[in-house]
C-alpha cells in the first residue's frame, strides 16, 4: 500500500513537471458571470476606478448639446435596457444624479472597462449584491462612452 | 508480487517521464509517459485546431490536439436545432437545393484555404457526398458561410480538394450519372450514358466566395479522391478512378476486376486555357447557390441555371490516365510536388508515381495501343517511381512529415506505417484499434507539414470505451510521430463518422476570432435597435414581434392580440455586446428549434400557434444570476376575436 502511494505521489509530480513544458499561452478570459478569480483590491483607487481615464484627459466645461445627442441614441440600444432616466432601478441604478456620485473619469473607466472594477470597487461589489447582474461590457469605443456621459450629465441638468 | 511489479513499473514510467522534461527540442523524445503528452492542463490552450469531418452527422468537429477535447461542432450540412441552423428563418435558405431544403448530408473531407501551398488560416471548404455540395466555413466566425451545390453529379466524394492557392477546389463524381435534363434513361445503358463530372470551383482571394469555373466532363468512372499538385507539379490535379470496368451493378464484383485502374492526371492550367479562349459548352443546368450575410445576419438562396463544361475526350492535352493497381482510394502527392502515392484499396503494394517521368511519358507519347474512351494511358512503368513492397493490407491515404517521410494507412491490416519516400522502405508499422479509414498530420497535405502528431481516424470502435449498446462513437488515435517510431498516446471519441481531417496551428487562427457582432453594423431589415424599438406589428395574418434580449429580461415580454390562423415572426435582437453571452428563445408548442442570439446578431423564429391559450416564452441560455426570471407570456385568442394587439414590459405598456 505505501509504495503504490509513494508511486502516485511521484506519478502527480511527473504529471505537475510534464506540465512544465506543454504550456501554450493562455489568456483566461474573466469576463461574465463565468468569472470566479477576484484580483487584489488594495491597489485599487475608488475615486478613479480603474482604467485609461482620470482628471487629465476627462474634463468637463459646458454641455456639448450634440455630444449629448449622440450619447441618447447609443444609449437606447446600449444601456437603456437596464438603466432608466429616473433614480429608479430597473436591472442597474437608474441615472439620475449619476454625475453628482461619480466622477466623469470614473464612469468613463466604468462603462469601458467594467469586470476589472466589479471584482474590486466596493460600491459596486455592494451594488451587485442588490442587482445580481454584471454590468455587461458594451464594447463602446472611447467616444462613443464620453457621448454617453455627456447624455448622463445633461439628464442631471448640465447646461 | 504482481502488485510489486506494478509499482515498480509505475515508478519506472515516473522516472522516465522526468528525464523528459527538458527545454523543447532537447529532449528524448520516446518516452513511456503518453498521459503527459497528450495532457492540457485546465485552462491552458491546445497547439492544435483539428477540423474533423463528422460524416454521416453532417457536422464539422474542432477538436483540440493534443488534448482530444471537443471544441465545437459547426452545423454545415445537416439542420441542428441547438443552434437553430436550419430552423430559424435566416438559416433555411442555407440549406436550399434544387431539390429543394435538403436537412442533411454526409460531409466527407476538410480541406484549409491555402496561399503558396501551405494553410492561411481563412476557410476551411468541406464536401457534402450525398446530395452533391460544397461549403465554406468561415475560421472568424466558425460558420458556414457559404453552400454550393454541383450540377451533373451523383455524389461529391472526390472532394474538396483544392490548389496551392485555392485556385480552384474541385468536386468529382463518384457516382457517374447522365448528364442534367437528360437522364431518363435504362441503366443498363451506363457505358453509352452515364458520365464523370468534376467542377473546378473558383474562390474568391477577398470574400472567399465559390463559383463554378468550369466542368471536365470525363468517362464514366467512378471519382473518389484527389490531390492537386504543388511546387513544380503546380497546374495538375491528380483524380483516383475505380469502376473503370464501368459496372453499374454488384460494384463490389464487377468494379474490382481489372488488375489497374486509374490515376487521372489533369492539367487544369491547359483546361483554363480552353475556357478562356470560349472552347467550354454552355449547358442549361439547375443547382443552388446560398450565402450567408454577416451584415443582415441572413442567407439567401440563387438557383443558378447555366454550367461551363469541356468534354476531355475532344481536348488531347488536359488528360491522362496512369494505370494504378486495384481500385485506387488516396492519391497523395508529396511536399515537394515531385512524388503522388497511388493507394489501391485492394492491392499488396504501393505505387508512388514520378511527375517528372509523366512529363517526359507525355513529352515521348509513352502511351498505351489503346487509349480508354478516347483518353491515352501512359504506361505504368514510364510513369512510376517505384513501389514500397509488402507495406501492409488495405492501403487508403497518405500524409507526410517534413523529412522525408510518409504515413500511409492500412484498412485491413489496421495499421499505420512509416515509410521513407526517396528508398522506399518501410521504417515502422503501428496497429490502430481499429481499421483506420483517413489519417492526417498537421500540414501532412502541404508544402510545409508541421509533423509532430499523426492522428487515425478509426472505422471500428469496438471494445475501446466503455459500451454503450449496439452503437458506439467512432474512434480516433493520436500518435507522437516525432520521433523515429510512432507512439500512441491518445484515443478520443469522434461525432459521426469522421472521414479526412485537418490540422493548423492554434496561431494562425486564435486571434482572429470574432467575439461579438457590432450591433451598429447590424443591417438586419427587422433588427431592433434599443428596447425603445421593441413593438408588435400585425400585416394581415402575419405578426411581426421586434423583441430584444439583454440580461435578463425580453422586450416586450407580455403580448396579446395574437390569434389563431397568425404566423408569427419572433425577430430577436440581442443587445449584449459582451463575448460568451448569447441568449436563446423558444415559445411552448413550437414545430421548430430553438434560437440561439449572439450579441449583436438578429434572428427570427416562426411560429404558428395551433390553439388558443397563453404561451410562456423564454431565453434557453443560462444568461445570468436572473436567467430563470428571462421569460414572458404570449396570448392567443380565437380566430375574429377582438382583443386589441398590446404589448409591453413591466409598466411602460404601450398600446399599438
Amino acid at each position: 500500500m505505501k509504495k503504490s502511494l509513494f508511486a502516485l505521489s511521484l506519478m502527480m509530480v511527473t504529471l505537475l513537471i510534464g506540465a512544465c513544458g506543454g504550456g501554450s499561452g493562455s489568456e483566461s478570459g474573466n469576463s461574465g458571470e463565468k468569472s470566479v478569480a477576484r484580483q487584489d483590491p488594495s491597489s485599487y483607487d475608488p475615486t478613479r476606478g480603474e482604467g485609461k481615464f482620470d482628471e487629465s484627459n476627462i474634463t468637463a466645461g459646458p454641455l456639448d448639446k450634440a455630444m449629448a445627442e449622440q450619447g441618447k441614441g447609443i444609449s437606447a440600444t446600449k444601456c437603456n435596457s437596464c438603466h432608466k432616466m429616473s433614480d429608479e432601478r430597473l436591472v442597474g441604478p437608474g441615472w439620475k444624479g449619476v454625475t453628482e456620485r461619480r466622477t466623469l473619469h470614473w464612469l468613463m473607466n466604468f462603462i469601458t472597462n467594467p469586470d476589472p472594477m466589479i471584482d474590486k470597487d466596493p460600491e459596486v461589489q455592494a451594488q451587485l449584491e442588490l442587482c445580481l447582474v454584471r454590468m455587461p461590457n458594451q464594447n463602446m469605443k472611447d467616444d462613443e462612452a464620453r457621448s454617453v456621459v455627456e447624455f448622463m450629465r445633461q439628464n442631471d441638468g448640465v447646461q | 508480487m504482481h502488485k510489486n511489479k506494478l509499482v515498480l513499473a509505475t515508478l519506472l514510467i515516473a522516472f522516465v517521464s522526468v528525464v523528459s522534461c527538458r527545454p523543447k527540442g532537447s529532449g528524448s523524445v520516446v518516452s513511456g509517459n503518453a498521459a503527459s503528452k497528450a495532457y492540457v492542463a485546465p485552462g491552458k490552450y491546445d497547439e492544435f485546431y483539428n477540423f474533423v469531418s463528422g460524416g454521416f452527422s453532417g457536422q464539422l468537429s474542432v477538436y483540440g490536439l493534443p488534448s482530444g477535447r471537443l471544441l465545437r461542432v459547426i452545423p454545415v450540412f445537416s439542420v441542428d436545432p441547438e443552434k437553430g441552423w436550419g430552423y430559424s428563418e435566416e438559416t433555411k435558405p442555407m440549406l436550399n437545393t434544387s431539390h429543394g431544403f435538403v436537412p442533411w448530408d454526409d460531409l466527407h473531407h476538410v480541406e484549409m484555404s491555402m496561399t503558396n501551398g501551405v494553410a492561411d488560416g481563412k476557410w476551411a471548404f468541406v464536401n457534402g457526398n450525398n446530395t452533391p455540395r460544397l461549403a465554406r466555413v468561415d475560421l472568424r466566425t466558425f460558420r458556414t458561410a457559404e453552400i454550393l451545390e454541383l450540377p451533373n453529379s451523383g455524389g461529391n466524394h472526390s472532394s474538396p480538394f483544392g490548389t496551392e492557392n485555392s485556385e480552384y477546389i474541385v468536386a468529382g463524381t463518384r457516382f457517374s450519372v447522365p448528364e442534367d435534363g437528360n437522364s431518363d434513361v435504362p441503366i443498363e445503358s451506363y457505358k453509352e450514358s452515364f458520365k464523370g463530372h468534376i467542377s473546378f470551383v473558383s474562390v474568391d482571394k477577398e470574400s472567399g466566395e465559390m463559383n463554378i469555373a468550369f466542368q471536365l466532363k470525363t468517362p464514366g468512372v467512378n471519382f473518389d479522391l484527389a490531390r492537386a499538385g504543388k511546387g513544380k507539379s503546380h497546374g495538375w490535379f491528380f483524380f483516383s478512378c475505380y469502376n473503370t470496368e464501368l459496372a453499374n451493378t454488384l460494384l463490389e464484383v464487377n468494379a474490382s476486376k481489372k488488375d489497374k485502374d486509374f490515376i487521372m492526371a489533369v492539367n487544369w492550367k491547359k483546361a483554363e486555357e480552353y475556357v478562356k479562349a470560349g472552347k467550354g459548352k454552355k449547358q442549361t443546368v439547375r443547382y443552388a447557390h446560398n450565402k450567408f450575410d454577416e451584415h443582415t445576419h441572413t442567407g439567401t438562396s440563387e438557383i443558378k441555371k447555366e454550367v461551363t463544361v469541356l468534354d476531355v475526350s475532344e481536348f488531347p492535352d488536359i488528360v491522362y490516365f496512369i494505370p494504378c493497381p486495384k481500385s485506387p482510394h488516396g492519391c497523395d502527392v508529396d511536399p515537394t510536388g515531385e512524388y503522388i502515392v497511388g493507394s489501391g484499396k485492394l492491392a499488396a503494394l504501393l505505387p508512388v508515381f514520378s511527375y517528372d517521368k509523366i512529363q517526359k511519358a507525355i513529352a515521348d507519347k509513352s502511351f498505351e495501343e489503346e487509349k480508354y474512351a478516347g483518353i491515352p494511358v501512359i504506361k505504368y512503368e514510364a510513369a512510376l517511381y517505384g513501389e514500397v513492397e509488402k507495406p501492409g493490407l488495405g492501403p487508403l491515404h497518405t500524409e507526410f512529415d517534413a523529412n522525408g517521410n510518409a504515413y500511409t494507412s492500412f484498412f485491413v491490416s489496421s495499421e499505420v506505417v512509416k515509410w521513407n519516400i526517396k528508398d522506399l522502405k518501410v521504417l515502422d508499422r503501428q496497429p490502430t484499434y481499429y481499421s483506420v479509414g483517413h489519417l492526417m498530420v498537421p500540414g501532412g497535405n502541404t508544402k510545409n507539414p508541421l509533423g509532430k502528431y499523426l492522428v487515425a481516424y478509426n472505422k471500428i470502435t469496438k471494445d475501446r470505451y466503455l459500451p454503450t449498446g449496439p452503437e458506439l462513437s467512432q474512434s480516433a488515435q493520436l500518435y507522437d510521430i516525432s520521433g523515429d517510431k510512432m507512439e500512441l498516446i491518445l484515443d478520443f471519441p469522434t461525432i459521426g463518422e469522421p472521414h479526412y481531417a485537418q490540422a493548423v496551428a492554434a496561431d494562425l487562427i486564435k486571434d482572429k476570432q470574432l467575439k461579438i457582432f457590432d450591433i451598429n453594423d447590424n443591417k438586419h431589415p427587422y433588427k431592433t435597435n434599443g428596447e425603445a424599438e421593441a413593438k408588435v406589428v400585425r400585416e394581415g395574418n402575419k405578426v411581426h414581434v421586434y423583441i430584444t434580449t439583454i440580461r435578463s429580461h425580453l422586450t416586450p415580454d407580455n403580448i396579446e392580440g395574437v390569434k389563431l390562423g397568425d404566423e408569427v415572426y419572433f425577430h430577436v435582437t440581442n443587445l449584449e455586446q459582451d463575448w460568451d453571452v448569447p441568449h436563446g428563445f423558444a415559445i411552448k408548442g413550437a414545430n421548430n428549434g430553438e434560437l440561439l442570439i449572439m450579441p449583436g446578431e438578429t434572428i427570427t423564429l416562426k411560429w404558428v400557434p395551433d390553439r388558443i391559450g397563453i404561451f410562456p416564452f423564454y431565453c434557453t441560455d443560462f444568461c445570468s444570476a436572473l436567467h430563470q426570471e428571462m421569460s414572458g407570456y404570449l396570448r392567443v385568442s380565437p380566430a375574429g376575436s377582438n382583443v386589441p394587439l398590446k404589448f409591453w414590459l413591466g409598466e411602460k405598456s404601450a398600446a399599438q
